[in-house]
């Protein structure tokens, strides 16, 4: 197995040294603010992601230091209100999905063998978006003007008459400007991998990480807009007394959540499945075998996909009763049971038949499918109607929730990060840290929510910002509480362990675990062209692959696009052959200008400021104009990609 | 088929990476193609939202009072807007072949059309709100809701139209050889009038079945 670095033998000097000059960036603060690099951008996104992370972990913990003991004056309950909505809503929107694209920016195209997104500006528009509209919900806590209704926001109590101050103006807006980011990277990495792919990755090619990345963008483009339909009747309702979610004005409650489950039940798998897929990127390197049953696991990824549009009525089962709250995820984990169970029990043959490689990413990868499939085993037992009236909004619905998205989300991620963190920093992490985070984090989650299966059972009801000393709570709560600091404590030694290796650790190879897909035939970390030759693909794991080995160090692949401009190669959606090289687009403030005239103009709205609201907007559309501007040059020029 | 850069590298199935007539489509297509689905979506939710509420709030629609919307403005409207579809459709066909007179012409007529759009919207908008506004109930809500957001999709339509008329005047080239600029300014022209069908029979045809 050869690796291949950016040296390769059939590359000139000089080609190399062009490459270097037509992709370098300019130097100092400036690159800093205009870089439209898809590396830079998701190793941006995948730092972001953690800050709010570390956010809303906080919340968490503030929330189970209330719970610790019955009773407790720690918060109040305004205070706890805000608090655990902007926990539940920043792991949705602001950690889970950005942290997902996080990785499908920085892997997406080195997986591929493009050397950029296929719209490098507007990506590095979205990652803007992202931060300001993170920002925009976060800096509304100190206000004491945060969300306030849980993530889901139900009507009637997110309309204005029962719900006065800004706090859910700062929900829909904070959405509406996020959905912006979400689904422009959306379209991205569709577009991406449909006409950026090296020569040869037809589809049965794609690895099955892209897959997943490009499934859940699919989902995005398609389930978003209910949400922002949603949003903007909310603020309409609030704001200018329409009547959308007002009995009182001829309007229903339940459209609410009609809207919210539409987006909300696929949203569940945008995150899930996305994490699924570093799984099934991770385990090769570490089983020395390709994943089994390939296309299997590509058919349940576009199943879930579809399904999750079909289903989310289920989340609405209680609200023929007046009570309109129902468990979040419930019978949506026996609907992904089948794919998934496919894809599980995969994974499991995978590991069965190649030789086990016990390194921290591999160790995640267990501890996920032990905490996920219990999770689901949870989830199967909500489909019982009688447990379901049972245990709707208790603990035991946090318990079951959390197992999902820390069991099917957190840990594929860290999974990931492990994994790709030498490629991304060109530094291996310290094996023994990483132990032990690992053992920290898996023990500190199931201490942590185990107990709230039986809190759950026991009565206790979820969003409650203290209970009465009750036997059998008490207790168990405590032990939670215990649990969650043993698991921020896992989290702080990865973080300790990142920290570590940027400082102290030992220069990472090319490829360090003789991973097979496309990025590990590059540097670590990767040149700003990724890779100074196109490569030809020639197999499913092209980086084990002697014969992509050999057309990348040969130049063999469309010479021309290796180094006289900023330069990739498009190629045909089906069967990625080679359709003509184009021009990518230089660094650029314009992104950066754009997203802060959008958060000028949320902002503006939320303040009520209108006439400032109207000046954002005739600043965004002049930006847009000028962003768009055709250059002033003969026809038969090469085409640019935007 | 010329090959300005000379570069045919037939030994590796590369025909020729730069070509006057580029095959396959640009990226610029599907991204226009992917946002048009996602506001389509969009849409959908709003006039699902809609009969959704008119099927909640009972038999008498539009509540209270308010008449059944007349139908001559908005037919009127449909007139202006849907035939305006055909001029981009002129005018993308004029530059590829390379006919800039062409393509002036057609951006023009449906600028004109798009804006005739805009003021017949405004005549409606003047007559209704004597009737109802979009606070007095659901109706007036919904109303003012689904056909601000189109106008508004119109407004932005006419933009890139207006956008790409001022830039051919000064003599930019749109980019490819396709003038993938004009066609994706077509989609979505294609797309706001769709969408004007729809709401035709959503808003002012519907509650008269
Ligand atoms: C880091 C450890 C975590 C702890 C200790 C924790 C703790 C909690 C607690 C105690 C609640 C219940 C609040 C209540 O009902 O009053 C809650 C709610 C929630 N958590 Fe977590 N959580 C953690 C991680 C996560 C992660 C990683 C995610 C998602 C990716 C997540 C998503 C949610 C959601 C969506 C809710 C529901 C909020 C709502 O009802 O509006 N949590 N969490
Ligand atoms: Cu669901």
């Amino acid at each position: 197995m050869s690796t291949t670095t950016s040296t390769a033998p059939g590359v000139g000097r000089d080609d190399l040294a062009r490459l270097a000059e037509h992709w370098a960036e300019p130097r100092s603060l400036r690159a800093w603010f205009t870089t439209v690099d898809h590396k830079k951008i998701g190793r941006r996104y995948l730092v972001t992601a953690a800050f709010f992370f570390v956010l809303a972990g906080l919340s968490a913990l503030v929330m189970r230091t209330q719970l610790a003991r019955p009773e407790s004056g720690v918060v109040s309950p305004q205070e706890y209100n805000q608090i655990f909505t902007m926990h539940g809503t920043a792991m949705i929107f602001l950690f889970a999905t950005p942290m997902l694209f996080g990785f499908g920016n920085f892997l997406v195209p080195l997986m591929i063998g493009s050397r950029d997104m296929a719209f490098p500006r507007l990506n590095a528009f979205g990652y803007w978006v992202f931060l300001f509209a993170g920002l925009f919900m976060w800096a509304s806590l100190p206000f004491g003007a945060a969300p306030n209704n849980g993530w889901f926001a139900y009507a009637p109590l997110n309309q204005v008459q029962h719900n006065p101050g800004l706090h859910m103006d700062v929900y829909a807006l904070g959405l509406l400007f996020l959905g912006i980011s979400t689904t422009s990277g959306a379209i991205n990495f569709i577009v991406t991998a449909l006409k950026l792919r090296a020569p040869g990755m037809s589809l049965n090619r794609v690895p099955l990480f892209v897959w997943a990345i490009v499934a859940t963008a699919f989902m995005v483009v398609f389930a978003l807009p209910a949400l922002n339909a949603d949003n903007t009747m909310l603020f309409l309702d609030r704001r200018f007394g329409t009547h959308f979610f007002d009995p009182s004005g001829g309007g229903n409650v339940l459209l609410w959540q009609h809207l919210f489950w539409i987006f909300g039940h696929p949203d569940v798998y945008i995150i899930v499945l996305s994490a699924l897929g570093i799984v099934s990127a991770v385990l090769p390197a570490f089983t020395r075998r390709g994943v089994v049953a390939y296309s299997l696991i590509v058919l349940s990824i576009v199943a879930i996909a579809i399904i999750s549009f079909g289903v989310w009525v289920h989340h609405m089962f209680a609200t023929g009763l007046p009570q309109l709250s129902y468990s979040f995820f419930s019978a949506a984990s026996t609907v992904i049971t089948i794919p998934s169970g496919i894809q599980i029990f995969a994974w499991l043959a995978t590991m069965l038949l190649g030789r086990l490689v016990l390194r921290v990413p591999l160790l995640f990868v267990i501890g996920f499918i032990v905490t996920f499939v219990l999770g689901g085993l949870t989830g199967a037992m909500f489909a019982v109607t009688a447990f379901d009236q049972q245990v709707t909004d208790s603990y035991f619905v946090v318990a079951h929730f959390h197992y999902v998205l820390i069991g099917g989300a957190v840990f594929p991620m860290l999974a990931g990060i492990y994994y790709w963190l030498p490629k991304i920093t060109g530094r291996m992490y310290h094996e023994g840290l990483g132990r032990w985070a690992f053992w920290l984090t898996f023990a500190g989650m199931h201490v942590t929510f185990f107990p709230m299966h039986l809190t759950g059972l026991f009565g206790m009801p979820r969003r409650v910002y203290t209970y009465r000393s009750e036997p059998g709570w008490d207790g168990w709560n405590l032990v939670s509480t215990v649990g969650s600091y043993l698991l921020a404590l896992g989290l702080l030694l990865v973080l300790v362990g990142v920290v570590h290796a940027l400082r102290r650790g030992r220069p990472a190879p090319a490829d360090p675990w003789e991973g097979d897909s496309l990025e590990w035939s590059t540097a670590s970390p990767p040149e700003p062209y990724n890779f100074p030759v196109i490569p030809r693909v020639h197999s499913l794991h092209p980086a084990w692959d002697a014969r992509t080995a050999e057309s990348t160090t040969t130049g063999a692949t469309a010479e021309r696009v290796l180094s006289d401009g900023r330069r990739t190669l498009f190629t045909s959606e089906l069967d990625a052959r080679t359709e003509r090289a184009v021009d990518m687009p230089e660094s650029s403030f314009k992104p950066l200008v754009l997203a802060g005239a959008l958060l000028v103009f949320f902002t503006a709205m939320l303040l009520a400021a209108y006439p400032v609201a109207v000046v954002a907007a005739l600043v965004v559309a002049a930006t847009i104009a000028a962003w768009l501007w055709p250059p002033r040059r003969p026809d038969e020029e090469l085409g640019v990609a935007s | 088929m010329t090959d300005p850069g000379g570069v045919v590298a037939a030994a590796t199935g590369v025909t020729a990476l730069t070509t006057e007539e580029p095959v396959g489509r640009p990226t610029g297509w599907w991204g226009m193609v992917l946002f048009v689905a996602t506001e389509a979506t969009l849409f959908a939710c709003l006039l699902g939202s809609y009969f959704y509420l008119r099927f909640q709030f009972g038999p008498q629609w539009p509540p209270g009072g308010v008449d059944k919307p007349k139908l001559l403005l908005p037919l009127l409207m449909t007139a202006v807007l849907v035939p305006s579809s055909l001029p981009v459709v002129w005018a993308e066909h004029g530059i590829r072949r390379g006919r800039r007179g062409r393509l002036r012409a057609g951006l023009a007529a449906t600028l004109v059309l798009g804006l005739t759009f805009l003021a017949l919207l405004a005549v409606e908008y003047a007559e209704d709100l004597k009737h109802f506004t979009m606070t007095t109930d659901v109706y007036g809500s919904l109303f003012y809701l689904i056909t601000g957001f189109h106008g508004l999709h119109v407004l932005v339509g006419l933009t890139m139209i207006g956008w790409l008329l001022t830039a051919s005047l000064r003599g930019g080239s749109f980019g490819s050889h396709r003038h993938e600029r004009v066609r994706n300014a077509a989609i979505y022209w294609h797309f706001v009038d769709a969408v004007w069908v729809a709401i035709l029979f959503t808003i002012y045809l519907s509650p008269r079945l």
